[in-house]
């Protein structure tokens, strides 16, 4: 029955828009990305625990590559054409940080995507002379949501595949002591960059699927730091290293913020701060370990 | 031309080196990437204003209200948050990560508060805009007091840190936390000091940009940014270090905004940081 249980939810999420209003299937499509973006976050981040802050470089790549070439291409041929560029951004940046680690690798990401940001916003004002682009492409919300959710569908049936896997065994390696996995025979450089590559593409591709949703495109807009920021904890919360984690942290994080950011906006920066702290100290393993540490408890005290 | 971009970068480069020492102790004594420190600053040049226009307190004066505040919640802050963390992870690499995600959570925490009491104006004041006369060139003689400030605080630490006892012990857990003990130096007393000295720093640093700079409460990620480049280049806990790459910086801004573009600023900062992490990650003065 377990077995079956992601294919009947995948089933009910794919037919929910013939049911939900229009606002509704946009809450929808923000939801289902956050757990695209989380999930690929944690394909690389989970096991091997380096915190990337980059992932926004390669979603707002995804919906910039989209806007310049949506009215000169045809459609799929972009979507394959930004998963490309996405995927050898990210072969470039992981040979180039590989031996760095810890809070270095932190900070480089993090600079990656403010670099990228600063780049194209120069690029723009002087060379093409325009700062904003539109995307006019005939994709209707529906669309983008059984994209998107395929997209999860995928991720997430990729991060279970790695999971059984060999790789899945080295990240896990090189998550608890790199040192150990090196002596084990784990080729280092070639799995952190399987992962982190594969993770980059998702996540640039995501960005391609919903830019048609903004129909107008900046790059203080689509490389908006936050989008990294909120992809980080709700990965964290749900817990990182588990299949279902980034999806469970993502979905009650994403309607929360949805709900701050139009009831509370200035509060919302305090929210999320004390949720990052609150996860650090409450929950560092996620919500998913600390629910089996208390049913182990609880366990224990009733036999 | 020349002496103009060199005198300019000079007065800009002596905050961020003030800045950047301030993050650099805090990781090299206390082993806390404050990813916070930005918004730390902020607080205090907000607070430089506030005292500025509704006491109406000399920045001069309300400097030394401000340090010694700044201390007071470094060392709170160390005490309440970082302290269990440290605990926690006890020998594991997992203090690195910890920290790091805590002081994102106060980095958001810092801002919203900023934004609900100080709201996302831009903010600055008018003190002492005249200019001096320095080879020939007109500096800001707000800029000038800004750069007398760094020069003395910088200055006072390097000899703190260089000549007394006191000093000695920092620089020791700096080296080598787990041999410290073995001469009776208390780790948590020293990690707490130097955490609350670097946010006393911050303080002072985010308080002299106060005096002549405009800056709204979404501005702390950019301070952040600047410090950890600086304290990269430098070379991590490295105090001469982060003081020349520090200044070094401040020239390079002002000779790309002036000879380049003032649009590439930010990304040459960039770039020389991402340069500089790929080639030489142990800093330009680091061993190794």
């Amino acid at each position: 029955m377990r077995r079956y249980l992601p294919i009947v939810g995948f089933l009910v999420f794919a037919a929910a828009p013939f049911a939900v209003s229009d606002y509704g299937l946009g809450l929808l499509i923000g939801a289902v990305t956050y757990v695209t973006l989380a999930s690929a976050w944690a394909l690389f981040s989970g096991h091997t625990r380096y915190i990337s802050l980059a992932t926004v470089a390669f979603y707002g790549t995804g919906a910039y590559v989209v806007a310049v070439l949506n009215e000169t291409l045809p459609y799929g041929l972009v979507l394959i054409i930004a998963a490309l560029i996405g995927a050898l951004m990210a072969l470039l940046v992981g040979l180039s940080t590989l031996r760095l680690a810890g809070v270095y690798f932190v900070i480089f990401t993090f600079g990656l995507a403010e670099l990228v940001r600063q780049l194209i916003t120069w690029y723009e004002v002087n060379v093409t002379g325009t700062l904003g682009r539109y995307i006019f492409l005939d994709v209707t919300a529906r669309e983008i949501y059984w994209q998107m959710l395929a997209l999860a569908a995928v991720t997430i049936g990729l991060t279970a595949f790695i999971h059984r896997h060999r790789l899945g065994l080295a990240l896990r390696v090189i998550g608890d002591d790199e040192v150990v996995a090196a002596h084990a025979g784990i080729p280092l450089a070639r799995t952190k960059l399987l992962a982190f590559v594969a993770s980059a593409t998702i996540l640039t591709l995501a960005g391609a699927i919903a830019s048609p949703r903004w129909v107008y495109v900046e790059p203080a807009i689509v490389f908006n730091s936050t989008v990294s920021f909120l992809t980080v904890i709700m990965a964290l919360l749900g817990g990182a290293n588990r299949l279902w984690g980034p999806a469970l942290g993502a979905v009650p994080l994403f309607f929360a913020f949805e709900y701050l950011s139009v009831n509370l906006p200035n509060t919302y920066p305090i929210v999320l701060g004390l949720l990052f702290i609150a996860v650090v100290f409450v929950l560092p393993d996620g919500v998913l370990a600390g629910i089996e540490k208390l049913r182990a408890r609880w366990k224990r005290g009733a036999a | 031309m020349l002496t103009t971009t060199l005198i300019l970068g000079l007065v800009l480069g002596g905050t961020y080196a003030l800045l950047a020492l301030g993050l650099t102790l805090q990781y090299g004594i206390s082993r806390i990437m404050n990813l916070a420190y930005g918004e730390m600053t902020l607080a205090a040049a907000f607070v430089l204003v506030a005292l500025f226009q509704g006491l109406g307190l000399p920045p001069l004066i309300g400097l030394l209200v401000i340090a010694p505040a700044g201390y007071a919640v470094g060392w709170m802050l160390y005490a309440v948050m970082m302290r269990p963390l440290v605990a926690r992870a006890g020998t594991s690499g997992r203090l690195e990560v910890d920290s790091i995600l805590a002081t994102f959570g106060l980095l958001f925490l810092i801002q919203g508060l900023l934004l609900l009491v100080f709201g996302a104006n831009f903010t600055s004041i008018s003190y002492l805009t005249h200019g001096v006369n320095i080879l020939g060139v007109p500096v800001a003689l707000n800029r000038l007091i800004a750069f007398g400030i760094c020069l003395v605080a910088g200055g006072a630490l390097v000899i703190a840190l260089t000549r007394t006892r006191w000093g000695l012990a920092l620089r020791a857990v700096a080296q080598t936390p787990n041999s410290a003990p073995l001469v009776g130096i208390d780790v948590n007393r020293v990690a707490r000091q130097g955490f609350a000295l670097g946010t006393a720093l911050a303080a002072v640093g985010g308080a002299s940009i106060a005096t002549y700079q405009t800056f709204s409460a979404t501005d702390g990620v950019i301070f952040t940014m600047k410090a950890l480049v600086i304290v990269i280049m430098g070379g991590v806990g490295n105090v001469a270090g982060a003081l020349i790459a520090g200044l070094a910086l401040g020239l390079i801004e002002t000779f790309v905004a002036t000879a380049i573009d003032p649009g590439l600023t930010l990304a040459a900062t960039f770039t020389i940081f991402l340069a500089v992490l790929l080639w030489r990650p142990q800093g330009l003065f680091g061993r190794g």
